[in-house]
């Protein structure tokens, strides 16, 4: 069998030699090299692709991982729509043929009544929605949320443009849209003020130790958001900033970034976040954006409050569900990624009498 | 064969404690604690572990210290409703707040910043009888206040940030949060309120001297190491009657960049570069607020920010991202 020979043996005994300081220098180079080698030939394990949003120089730019920029919504295929059926001269209106027909909903032709009926009972995946012996509390809802949809649509086309928004931008087949958030200050116990809603680790602060209140606050209040002072100097006037309003609005970029899956450069050029001069064409959108959802919370949901039962109420003030961006965007600069749901729904675009092309 | 290594100190000396010297002051008799010998401790420093000498303002110090701990610790205990798995879950997240913004510079109520006055309170007790501490500690031993100017460098800056500034400001909403997480929050914050930080020309200064002590000390830590052999390593002896290590460390400078430090100046070019560090710092913060309110702008009217007024053409990019 091998064996080491003597002369080995000797001659070690004699030259002693640390070897282990050696060894795990080169080990650690080794590795090193061993890692560098792979990422150079493998590539990196999660490319990023950067799309240019503004001018050459000013850094302008959004970033997503490689694995997600090509990649479709999911929910797209979920979307269920129907042709429009044109309305002929005498054809029967819905009021006069079904029995216990939704009255909003009654001028229409009977067929376009019912392929909106069942385009809404498969966007919200209520199977029979509005159709039901007696009026339930999803009927009222459904009542209130078409109007909301009419007007949104009519109302705040700068904001959804022709793209509109049905049911399914927020419900997405589910009866209760998976987005929608709740008051849930305070977070803290023992504590009070500026000191009970932060800190703690919730959907609403994105998980940070920011502010929990910050949805709350700017897009149910209608408290200003406000980050710096527009003076180089202190001239101290009533309603500058805190740096608490700061944080608070950091809360709120945080939240916006992850809702639309953006970074702050979709909207502001980072070198001047205050000035509006140089912010982005998608900041203008957004700024109605946020006016919409103080309507859609404070004209449209707040009121449901009094309609929805108590397991649909928030779990620690009993407040209505609300809305925020992420209720519709879902993590997408665009719902549904520009889906343009309201096509074949006229009934949906406006508050008066739909058009049908 | 045992050698001698600089990275860590291989050979370790363990034998009878070392009690340092006793004079007509008494030093030996104010020691507290009984001498012990660590391998572990010995492998980055002196293997030898106490005495010590704590004396009324060090008891002062640490009691007031632990109890602003404590009150600290309690506090994020009772926001997470006493679960001690919660604690430590949230540990990160969670922190003594100041006061609301309403309460100025009156007493808050205990549970909206309240706490955080009287912790805040004992904090400052603790640190300042710290710096005591250090000041007689040198004198008794006959030594310059090298030690104590320095940590009063950096007391200015605590001071700044939670007494100073705050009473400047009217409100002591103004101090920073104790919390992991919840004071880079209140960082991030100011910067951004103030219009960012780095427009500061104070705040440029302290991070030149941050970063300046950071380089010297690499500097100076690897010239010494390096002459070690020689016996550079005994730096007073070099300073009074400068040997072959000495010359050489100065030559390499020399003949490497033109210049070189001295074997005693090294050491004030370091505390100077320490201590400016906390104290540019601190009159940045001070500044911040009281006199200018956005930092951006300021440098755009005094000309070191450049003022984007041009086009554009955001338009030609509408459309980014997915």
């Amino acid at each position: 069998m091998f064996k080491i020979p003597d002369w080995f043996t000797s001659w070690s005994a004699k030259n002693p030699k640390d070897i282990y300081g050696p060894a795990i220098l080169v080990g650690a180079v080794g590795g090193a090299v061993f890692v560098a080698a792979l990422i150079v030939t493998w590539g990196y394990p999660a490319p990023t692709v950067s799309t240019q949003t503004g001018p050459r120089g000013t850094g302008m730019s959004i970033t997503d991982f490689a694995r997600d920029a090509g990649r479709p919504d999911p929910t797209i295929e979920g979307f269920v729509s129907f042709d429009v059926v044109p309305p002929q001269p005498g054809d029967a209106r819905a009021g006069d043929v079904i029995e216990n027909a939704e009255p909003l909903l009654a001028d229409l032709t009977v067929a376009n009544y019912e392929r909106l009926i069942r385009a809404m009972q498969e966007w919200t995946g209520i199977p029979d929605l509005l159709e039901t012996e007696e009026e339930n509390y999803q009927t009222i809802v459904a009542r209130s949320m078409i109007e909301m949809t009419q007007n949104i649509n009519e109302g705040w086309v700068g904001h959804v443009g022709d793209t509109g928004v049905t049911c399914y931008t927020c419900h997405r087949g589910e009866p209760v849209p998976n987005e929608i958030w709740f008051k849930i200050t305070p977070v803290n116990m023992a504590a009070a003020g500026w000191s009970a809603v932060q800190n703690r680790a919730t959907p609403q602060s994105q998980f940070t130790s920011l502010p929990s209140d910050a949805l709350e606050k700017l897009l149910l209040d209608g408290e200003r958001i406000s980050v710096h002072d527009l003076e180089p100097r202190v001239r101290t006037m009533p309603g500058d900033p805190t740096w608490q309003d700061t944080e608070r609005t950091y809360s709120l970029m945080n939240y916006f970034s992850n809702a639309l899956g953006v970074n702050c450069l979709f909207c502001h050029n980072s070198a001047a976040f205050f000035d509006p001069a140089q912010v982005t064409p998608q900041w203008a959108n957004a700024s109605i954006g946020i006016s919409m959802v103080l309507e859609i919370n404070n004209d449209w949901l707040v009121p449901l409050g009094d309609v929805l039962p108590e397991h649909r109420l928030g779990p620690i003030h009993g407040d209505a569900p609300k809305a925020a961006c992420a209720t519709c965007h879902q993590g997408y600069s665009k719902p549904l990624q520009g889906l343009p749901v309201l096509s074949d729904w006229p009934e949906l675009a406006t508050t008066g009498e739909p058009v049908y092309e | 064969m045992p050698e001698y290594q600089n990275i860590f100190t291989q050979v370790q000396v363990q034998g009878p404690p070392e009690w340092g010297m006793d004079n007509e002051n008494n030093l030996g008799s104010e020691r507290a604690g009984t001498p012990g010998f660590s391998s572990l401790i010995g492998w980055i420093g002196n293997a030898q572990l106490g005495p010590i000498y704590l004396g009324w303002f060090g008891i002062i110090s640490l009691a007031t210290g632990t109890l602003w701990l404590n009150i600290i610790g309690i506090n994020m205990l009772a926001q997470v409703g006493w679960s001690i798995p919660e604690f430590i879950r949230q540990l990160f997240w969670l922190a003594l707040e100041p006061p609301s913004p309403q309460y100025g510079l009156s007493m808050p109520p205990l549970n909206d910043g309240g706490w955080y006055m009287i912790a805040s309170f004992f904090l400052l007790v603790s640190v300042m009888s710290w710096w005591l501490r250090t000041y007689l500690l040198a004198e008794a031993h006959g030594m310059g206040k090298h030690v104590a100017w320095a940590f009063l460098a950096a007391i200015w800056l605590f001071l700044v940030l939670g007494l100073f500034r705050p009473i400047l400001m009217g409100s002591w909403s103004e101090m920073v949060p104790y919390g992991i997480f919840p004071h880079l929050d209140w960082t991030t914050a100011f910067s951004i309120r103030y219009g960012n930080l780095y427009y500061n020309p104070f705040h440029c200064l302290s991070i030149v001297f941050l970063y300046g002590s950071v380089l010297l000390f690499a500097m100076h830590g690897a010239t010494i190491l390096s002459v070690t052999r020689l016996g550079g390593d005994r730096e007073l002896e070099q300073i009074v009657d400068r040997g072959t290590a000495s010359e050489r460390a100065a030559l390499f400078w020399r003949w490497t960049m033109g210049f070189n430090a001295t074997m005693e100046g090294i050491h004030r070019w370091a505390w100077w570069f320490a201590v400016l560090t906390p104290i540019t710092g601190g009159i940045g913060i001070l500044l911040t607020g009281t006199v200018v309110d956005n930092w951006y702008l300021w440098a755009v009217e005094k000309n070191f920010a450049p003022s984007y007024d041009g086009f554009y053409g955001y338009e030609f990019y509408a459309n980014g991202g997915n």
